[in-house]
């Protein structure tokens, strides 16, 4: 291919002839199975079925239209029917495909350029072709079987557009590993939805049957969900209210009736309250419906509450893991808690770019303030499975800044700040003057009140500026504080296109480890891995004068906004004094006399 | 069997009307509508607001009342009224089966419930027409379970 591609065909010949022959003809067959051949093209719902149906074939199920529910009455096909195959494996209907596979690719083109958020992502284009590739690839990954079909389908169709190809690999790659629910965009998504679900299969070896591939959610969304909804909420066992979980998933600007049917779904005893499961759920369910997926009739078996619960059990621990730490500690050092496990769950990529993009945004800065520490760690104790997910986080942070930036509002997960005690000696005047205003000024936050604290202002900045210098020595908890709740969004493009590179390979040296089968693993990972190592470092140094910049843009901004709202109370109180004045003298000539 | 069950709101304006529709929707609509000022009557004959919920059930509101199109068919209305003054009015046909009191009591029980699960939903603005989709699967299955 470019180069890029890991998975070139030629690295296991033997298997090349069978495996090549049932990849060509079941991509053709999901793509007859989309209509896509019946409409001529790749239109966005044939391109959605298409990637359904590859999920599906992945995940072991027949390539059938059942499994995703589409309408279409095709044949069904089976992955393990080579009769099936042989009868399209035919040259000519092959070109078809080919010919179908660009206009796929110019149709998610298109859609790219709709989405204004994915603007950043296009920078990452060059290293991420081969996660991005057609529909076909992100199985490539996967099965053994699908994979030099694939690739060799790619490479062909790279070759017939290797331009437009290559724009579409950032729409594809940043969503990728980290999202079961997918990107922006039903290709994006379903590329995504796929690598995800790989992903998720790879670690998890899911044993469940269930077909509904979007509706399951990956290990670090689950995280993800786990974390925003400790944000709202910071006991897990117990549960949001409705008022603010309304709040919260109103910022997915969704809109309302769409949101009311969520709901609806996912909180499964109508008590108007969300427990946690339920709110993975109401989450995944709004990051599917903001990434395309059209609403179920009813709640998925994977999103059920007791599924959820279930399976993951991991949280939980987290969870106490972050209760007992914070209980442990006292208050000003729960940012850091916050932004400790936010580095712990890094592989809580924000999926959910549109609809928490401050919290992405927050939990990016998080990340990107522990990174430094907590890469080396990360990156030795799971490399397969973090690298990635980190940095698919962080691109998906780097969508949502945009947003954020917009709305203007703290982040809903800063960590709490250390308004009871002072990292700086700053007067305690200053806290008791600003903790009652601080609410008031801020009504639109959600209720942990991520304000920043105005007191030590200067001090504490002064203190992150410091820290950007040395991200890498510096793990003072009141910067990590500083930092993570400054989250205003600020684009980032550099800083996402590193992570994006690096999830590549780290991604690959991920998928190539745990598939010894595949034969493209081994020769990719060989040469993914140490590559890794050093754009790793100079990656992570730039990342961290960028997260420096941008910290000290959020703060500048969160500052001037509390330098305004500042200046309107006093506005305020003036009024009162005089008002209170006038009173006064209107008052003492009665007295007088 | 019901044919017709609204939910009226406290300024008797209808948050979910629904009608099987073989018949005239509109017939039912000025029927509930007609009904509203029996239910106004008895709400106001209460006096003190008791939490009863035999209070809250109005029983049958009106005699029955001959239809046009289908002469046979007796269409009794039920009414049904909550604490926040919602109310509830209920259109059944009493022609092929001869529902028991009890019976109507409990569909009313049924749409209560649904009614405070659509309630309890943050997203749903008291006063909005009533969209929950288990609310409509609910409410269909009392119009063909009846029946």
């Amino acid at each position: 291919d470019r180069g890029l591609d890991p998975g070139t065909p030629g690295s296991c010949p033997g298997l090349k002839a069978g495996a090549k022959l049932l990849v060509f003809l079941l991509c053709f067959q999901i793509t007859e199975l989309c209509g896509a051949k019946r409409v001529g093209y790749f239109g966005p719902t044939q391109f959605y079925i298409a990637l359904k149906l590859i999920a599906a074939a992945q995940s072991g199920l027949p390539v059938r239209i059942e499994s995703i529910k589409c309408e279409l009455p095709l044949p069904r096909f089976m992955m393990s029917k080579t009769d099936a195959e042989i009868r399209f494996g035919n040259p000519a209907e092959l070109h078809g495909t080919k010919v179908q596979i660009p206009y796929l690719i110019t149709e998610k083109n298109t859609f790219k350029r709709m989405d204004d958020e994915d603007k950043q992502q296009e920078t990452q284009s060059p290293t991420m072709s081969p996660l991005a590739s057609p529909p076909s690839s992100p199985p490539h990954y996967q099965r053994v079987p699908l994979s030099h079909g694939y690739s060799k389908l790619r490479s062909s169709t790279e070759q017939m557009h290797p331009a437009p190809y290559e724009a579409r690999q950032p729409l594809v790659q940043p969503e990728g590993p980290s999202s079961g629910a997918p990107g922006a965009k039903p290709p994006r998504h379903k590329a995504s939805l796929i690598r995800s679900f790989s992903v998720e299969r790879e670690p998890h070896d899911n044993s469940s049957n269930y077909p509904d591939e979007p509706w399951r959610i990956t290990e670090e969304q689950r995280e993800y969900y786990v974390n925003q909804f400790r944000s709202l909420q910071p006991d897990p066992s117990s549960f949001i209210s409705g008022s603010v979980a309304k709040n919260f998933f109103t910022k997915s600007k969704l809109s309302i009736p769409e949101l009311s049917y969520i709901w609806e779904l996912s909180d499964a005893d109508c008590d108007g309250a969300l427990t946690l499961p339920e709110f993975c759920a109401a989450f995944h369910l709004i990051v599917a419906r903001k990434n395309g997926y059209p609403l179920p009739e009813g709640l998925p078996p994977t999103l059920q509450p007791e599924y959820l619960q279930a399976a993951f059990p991991k949280p939980k621990r987290e969870c106490t893991l972050f209760d007992s730490y914070s209980e442990s500690m006292p208050a000003n050092q729960q940012p850091r808690d916050l932004n400790r496990m936010e580095k712990l769950s890094i592989k809580d990529t924000a999926d959910f770019p549109v609809p928490t993009q401050d919290v992405t945004s927050d939990d990016k800065q998080a990340l990107k303030s522990t990174a430094d520490e907590a890469l080396p760690k990360d990156m030795s104790e799971d490399p397969g499975r973090r690298k990635p997910l980190y940095y698919i986080f962080i691109s998906y942070s780097s969508t949502s800044i945009e947003e954020a930036m917009k709305r203007g509002e703290d982040p809903p997960t800063p960590p709490p700040r250390p308004q009871k005690t002072h990292s700086r000696a700053s007067s305690l005047d200053l806290n008791k003057v600003f903790q009652p205003s601080v609410p008031a000024t801020k009504s639109g936050l959600l209720p942990p009140p991520p304000a920043l604290p105005p007191r030590p202002c200067p001090s504490q900045s002064e203190q992150v500026s410091e820290a950007e210098i040395h991200p890498q020595l510096n793990r003072a908890p009141s910067q990590v504080a500083e930092s993570s709740p400054t989250k205003k969004d600020i684009p980032h493009s550099q800083p996402p296109s590193k992570p994006i590179r690096r999830k590549f390979r780290p991604e690959n040296s991920a998928t190539e480890s745990q598939e010894p089968p595949s034969t493209v693993g081994p020769v990719s990972a060989a040469s993914g891995k140490p590559h890794a190592a050093v754009q790793k470092q100079s990656s992570k140094q730039k990342k961290a004068i960028q997260t420096a910049i941008r910290k000290n843009k959020e703060a500048n901004a969160v500052l001037a906004r509390l330098n305004s709202e500042l200046q309107q109370q006093l506005k305020e109180v003036h009024q009162e004094r005089i008002a209170l004045e006038n009173q006064l003298e209107q008052l003492r000539p009665v007295t007088v006399l | 069997m019901a044919v017709c069950v609204a939910v009226i709101a406290k300024e008797n304006y209808p948050l979910y009307i629904r009608s099987i529709p073989t018949e005239n929707e509109l017939k039912f609509h000025y029927m509930v509508h007609t009904s509203l000022d029996v239910v106004d009557e008895k709400i106001s004959a209460m006096g003190k607001a008791l939490v009863d919920q035999r209070e809250l059930y109005l029983g049958l509101l009106y005699p029955t009342e001959d239809y046009k199109v289908y002469p046979s068919h007796q269409l009794c209305r039920y009414g049904y009224v909550t604490n926040s003054k919602v109310k509830f009015v209920m259109v059944v046909d009493s022609s092929n089966t001869a529902l028991r009191d009890n019976e109507i009591r409990s569909m009313f029980r049924k749409l209560h419930n649904s009614y405070t699960d659509v309630m309890c939903n943050p997203f749903y603005n008291p006063g909005d027409r009533i969209h929950s989709r288990a609310f409509d699967s609910m409410v269909t299955s009392m119009m063909i379970q009846v029946c």
